[in-house]
């Protein structure tokens, strides 16, 4: 359903990306280990259009994001991206929005839906995530675990195919990590989602993936270190 | 205390010009300050640098010398105003400049997370900009909103300069005339209290923005 190739980018001097591959099958979780500066974040931030890759290719769902290094026009952008949620590493929710308007801004916004069927969506959202309770608090007043899960919560609602995770479980207490590893795994089989984790928390990612691939020195391994 | 009756009715009328100079600079420099941070932010090189050098200018040069070159100056060049617009003129074009440099630092303040949260979700960069960080940043710069607002109700004196009647001339001629110190006192108090107003509304407004840190 995801498919780079030869993705390159440069930071000046810096070689980041030195033609990056990597297919992802639906329905699978993927996890992406290395060292910090090896490639993966910005691998990552490829993906989801924070960063202008210099060349290759990402397809999604057989459309080009990118070919050959040329982005697609804005508007086929905009249809491609809704296809894929990323959950930030510091979650960057929205802290002058409470937690059910944080779920429900970009689906009202982006994909035009009405305000009540909006929030019956993010209502089903928040108790299979555990927090309807917490729907009108603000984010300052919850916790890193609960924040997370609004983060998870806030890309769901865009009903994205594939959800990306930066680092899921560096802002978290070490005790969660487990709880972290089971809401994914849950993700991936009741909502049949495809799944790709960034992190260096070798443990979380063997416990989690169905998949692991190594990244360093911006290029990407593709034999599997660990197979399920 | 006859005397002080008597001069009620200037001081009313004194206080009338004031508090126009204040609404008019308000209503005119907030929006006039928020182009120009957007200009100071903007990735466009010239943009940027014409704006920075209106501020500068702006910031760097008296006011009272700024009223003084739109009322008596332009004339000489054929650009005439009548007292009243040229001292609004003077102060929308000076607020404007810190207004300026405070949303822009309002704006520049908040977190690079925030804009691409909103973008991965697809939202666009108006929506981003109205919601998302606009109401984040008021929240920010609301102390130094009141600061400057504050500032102003004190620098509407200077508008004397061209003519204009306003509180503290009044308050001037009447204590020069009964060679007394009470209208100066007076209209002290009359500050004071248009000063202690505005500092209430505004821990109002801050109030309400309490409700997340």
């Amino acid at each position: 359903m995801l498919k780079v190739e030869g993705l390159e980018k440069n930071f000046g001097k810096n070689k980041v990306l030195k033609g990056v591959n990597l297919q992802l099958e639906e329905g699978e979780i993927t996890v992406i280990v290395g060292p910090s500066g090896g490639g993966k974040t910005t691998l990552l931030r490829c993906i989801n259009g924070l960063t202008t890759p210099d060349d290759g290719s990402i397809i999604i769902n057989e459309k080009y994001l990118y070919k050959d290094g040329k982005a697609s026009s804005k508007k086929d952008e905009i249809e491609i991206r809704k296809d894929i949620g990323l959950v930030f590493q510091s979650f960057n929710l929205f802290p002058h929005m409470s937690v059910l308007e944080n779920i429900t801004e970009a689906p009202r916004v982006v994909l035009g839906i009405s305000k009540e069927i909006a929030e019956k969506k993010a209502a089903e959202i928040l108790s299979f995530l555990g927090l309807l309770d917490k729907k009108d608090n603000y984010p300052c007043e919850l916790s890193g675990g609960q924040k997370q899960r609004v983060a998870i919560g806030r890309a769901l609602a865009m009903e994205p195919k594939l959800i990306c995770f930066d680092e899921p479980t560096s802002a978290l207490d070490p005790g969660l990590t487990g709880e972290v590893a089971n809401l994914i795994k849950k993700l991936a089989v009741e909502k049949s989602m495809t799944v790709l984790i960034i992190t260096h928390d070798m443990n979380f990612g063997a416990n989690v993936a169905d998949r692991i691939l190594s990244m360093d020195k911006g290029i990407l391994n593709e034999e599997h270190m660990y197979m399920k | 205390m006859d005397n002080i009756i008597n001069l009620l009715p200037q001081v009313f009328e004194g206080l009338k010009v004031t508090l126009q100079v204040f609404i008019f600079t308000l209503a005119f420099s907030i929006p006039l300050g928020v182009l120009i941070a957007l200009g100071r932010l903007s990735k466009n090189k010239i943009i940027s640098t014409v704006t920075g050098f209106y501020v500068l200018i702006m910031r760097g040069t008296p006011l009272l010398l700024q009223i003084v070159f739109i009322f008596f100056g332009l004339p000489i060049i054929g650009i005439a105003f009548d007292r009243f617009p040229a001292a609004i003129l003077a102060f929308v074009l000076n607020y404007g400049a810190y207004f300026a440099e405070i949303f822009r630092a309002g704006i520049s303040s908040i977190d690079e997370g925030q804009y691409e949260g909103a973008k991965v979700l697809g939202l666009p960069p108006r929506h981003i900009f109205l919601k998302i960080i606009l109401p984040q940043a008021t929240k920010r710069i609301l102390p130094a909103v009141a600061n400057e607002v504050i500032t102003l109700v004190k620098d509407t004196a200077l508008v004397y300069v061209v003519g204009l009647d306003e509180l503290l001339k009044i308050g001037k001629i009447a204590a020069n005339k009964e060679a007394s110190l009470i209208p100066l006192v007076a209209v002290g108090i009359i500050y004071l209290l248009l000063i202690a107003v505005f500092t209430q509304l505004f821990k109002l407004v801050e109030k309400r923005y309490s409700y997340y840190q």
